[in-house]
C-alpha cells in the first residue's frame, strides 16, 4: 500500500502539489487525471523519490520513503516498474540490453537466463525477436512497449505508467490500455496511472482521482466521475472548452 | 551598494553550492570502488572512447606544440646559446608543460563536452530518471567509469603528447636549423630528469580528473531540451579549461 500524506512541491516559486493526500490500495488500477503540466508526473516521480517534496510524505509498505538511505532506497526501488512517457530506453543500447540492464545489475543469472527472461518479457508486451533492434529503430507504440518490458523484468509489485497512450493512435493506444489490464490481472500487481485520455481511462481504471490546482479533487470509479456534479470534473469529462479551468496553464502562488 | 553586496554574496552562496556539489558527486563515485572489477567492461569501454579515440588529436596537437616550441626556443637561443641545448629546452618545455596542458585543453573540448552531451541528452530525455528507477545508482554507473578513465587515460595521452612532441620539435631543428639527431637527441638525453617527465604526469592525472568530474557533474545537472545540452556541453568545456588553468598555476607552485 502507498500512503501520500499532505505532499507539496515548488519549482520556482510555482507551487505544482499543494497539499496532495492519496491512498494506493495493494492491487487496484488506479488512475490519476488532471489537465497537462498539473502535476501528475510530478507526483509520479515522488513515489519513488525521483523528486523529493517540500513538505508531506510517502509511506511505501508502511516504510517512509524520503526517509531511507540511499541503499535501501534502491532496494525499495525493485519494487516498482516505471514506464516514462517517451519510454526514455538507453539510446546507446539494442532492446535486450536495455531490457537486461537491471538483471545484470542486480542478478547472477547466467547470459542464458537472461536471454530467456528478456525473451519472455518481450513475447509479454506482444513484441517477440526484436531483441536487437536499437531504440531509434522503433515506433512510438514499440518504445513504450520495450519500455514496460523493461519496467516489468524485476517482477515489480507496483507499476506507474507516465502518460502510457500519449503520441499513439487510437489502435496502439487501445493495445496498450489492454496490455495494462492483462498485467493487472496475470500479475496481480498495483497500477498507477497517469493519463489525460478519457478513452484510457473508461478502459484501465479501478478508481480515477484527479489532480486540479495542486490538489485532489475527485476519488471515485470512472462512472462516478462521468456522473460528478463538480463543475472542473464535469469540464475534463465532457472536454468542454467552456468553464471553470482556464484554457492557459495557471500559475499557483503559495 | 546593497544590491552590489546582494550580487557578490549570490555569487559566493552558488559558488560554494557548486564546489560543494561537485565534491559529493565525486565522493559518491569512489564510494563504488569496491565494484571496478565488476564494472570492468564500461570502465574499459570509457577508455577506449576517452583514451584510444582522442589519438588522433593529441598526435595531432603535439606534434605541432613540439614544433612550435623548438622554433620559439631556437629564436630566443639564436646570437646566446648554443643551438646544441635546443633539444633540452625544447622535452622540458613539453615535459612540464606543453604536453600536459595542451593534452588536457585538447581532453577538455573533446571528452568533457562529449560526456556533458551525453549525460545531459539522457537527464532530459529522463534516461537518468529510468536508471535510478530501476534501482541502478548513475553515479556508479554513468559517472564513476568516466571520472575513472579522466584520470588514467589523460596521463597516457600525455607520455604520447610528450613523446611526438619531442619528435615534432627534432623535425623543425633539422628542416631549419639542419641539427643533427644526435645532438638534438643528446641533450634531450642529457637534461631527462625523471622528476621532469612525473611533474608533467601528476599534472595530467589532476586535469584528467577535472575534465571528466567536470563534464558529469554538468551533465547530470543539465535542464530543458536540446538548448540545455548545447549550454551544458559549453559549460563544461569552460569550467575544465579555467580549472586546468588554474590547477597547472597551484601544482607548478607546489611541484617546483
Amino acid at each position: 500500500m502507498i500512503e501520500i500524506k499532505n505532499l507539496h512541491k515548488s519549482f520556482g516559486g510555482k507551487a505544482v502539489l499543494r497539499g496532495v493526500n492519496l491512498t494506493i490500495q495493494d492491487g487496484e488500477r488506479l488512475v490519476i487525471v488532471g489537465r497537462s503540466g498539473c502535476g501528475k508526473s510530478v507526483l509520479l516521480k515522488h513515489i519513488i523519490n525521483l523528486l523529493q517534496p517540500d513538505e508531506g510524505y510517502i509511506l511505501v509498505d508502511e516504510i517512509p520513503i524520503r526517509k531511507v538511505g540511499q541503499k535501501d532506497l534502491f532496494q525499495l526501488r525493485r519494487q516498482f516498474g516505471f514506464l516514462f512517457q517517451g519510454a526514455a530506453l538507453f539510446d546507446s543500447m539494442t532492446v535486450s540490453e536495455n531490457i537486461a540492464l537491471p538483471l545484470n545489475e542486480h542478478t547472477k543469472w547466467s547470459k542464458t537466463e537472461i536471454a530467456e527472461k528478456v525473451s519472455e518479457k518481450l513475447s509479454l508486451v506482444g513484441l517477440p525477436g526484436i531483441e536487437d533492434l536499437k531504440p531509434s529503430e522503433l515506433s512510438g507504440g514499440m518504445k513504450k512497449r520495450v519500455g514496460l518490458a523493461r519496467a516489468l523484468i524485476l517482477e515489480p509489485k507496483y507499476i506507474m505508467y507516465d502518460e502510457p497512450t500519449t503520441g499513439l493512435d487510437p489502435i496502439m493506444a487501445a493495445n496498450i490500455d489492454k496490455l495494462i489490464v492483462k498485467l493487472s490481472e496475470h500479475l496481480q500487481v498495483t497500477s498507477i496511472v497517469v493519463t489525460h485520455d478519457m478513452q484510457s481511462v473508461e478502459k484501465v481504471a479501478d478508481r480515477v482521482v484527479m489532480l486540479h490546482n495542486g490538489r485532489i479533487i475527485f476519488s471515485g470509479t470512472v462512472d462516478e466521475m462521468n456522473r460528478s456534479d463538480d463543475e472542473v470534473v464535469h469540464q475534463f469529462v465532457t472536454a468542454d472548452a467552456d468553464g471553470p479551468i482556464q484554457p492557459k496553464p495557471q500559475k499557483y502562488l503559495t | 551598494m546593497i544590491t552590489f553586496i546582494n550580487t557578490i554574496g549570490r555569487t559566493v552562496i552558488l559558488f560554494v553550492h557548486e564546489v560543494g556539489a561537485v565534491s559529493t558527486l565525486t565522493l559518491r563515485a569512489f564510494r563504488y570502488s569496491n565494484r571496478i572489477w565488476k564494472m570492468r567492461r564500461l570502465i574499459i569501454e570509457q577508455m577506449l572512447d576517452i583514451g584510444v579515440r582522442s589519438l588522433p588529436l593529441v598526435i595531432f596537437v603535439g606534434v605541432f606544440a613540439g614544433a612550435v616550441a623548438s622554433i620559439q626556443t631556437a629564436y630566443q637561443l639564436k646570437g646566446y646559446i648554443s643551438f646544441n641545448y635546443l633539444g633540452a629546452a625544447t622535452s622540458v618545455a613539453v615535459f612540464i608543460e606543453l604536453g600536459p596542458v595542451l593534452t588536457a585543453l585538447v581532453a577538455a573540448g573533446r571528452i568533457g563536452a562529449s560526456i556533458a552531451a551525453e549525460l545531459g541528452t539522457m537527464r532530459v530525455t529522463e534516461q537518468i530518471d529510468a536508471m535510478e528507477a530501476l534501482a541502478i545508482d548513475p553515479v556508479r554507473y554513468l559517472a564513476l567509469p568516466r571520472i575513472l578513465s579522466g584520470f588514467i587515460m589523460i596521463p597516457l595521452l600525455t607520455i604520447v603528447a610528450d613523446f611526438v612532441g619531442i619528435l615534432g620539435g627534432y623535425g623543425v631543428a633539422y628542416l631549419n636549423l639542419n641539427l643533427p639527431a644526435e645532438i638534438f637527441f643528446g641533450s634531450v638525453k642529457e637534461f631527462f630528469t625523471i622528476m621532469n617527465v612525473m611533474s608533467g604526469l601528476i599534472k595530467a592525472f589532476f586535469f584528467g580528473g577535472i575534465t571528466a568530474i567536470v563534464g558529469c557533474y554538468v551533465g547530470f545537472n543539465a535542464q530543458g531540451g536540446a538548448e540545455g545540452v548545447g549550454q551544458a556541453t559549453i559549460r563544461a568545456f569552460v569550467i575544465s579549461a579555467a580549472l586546468i588553468l588554474l590547477n597547472d598555476y597551484l601544482l607548478s607552485l607546489i611541484l617546483f
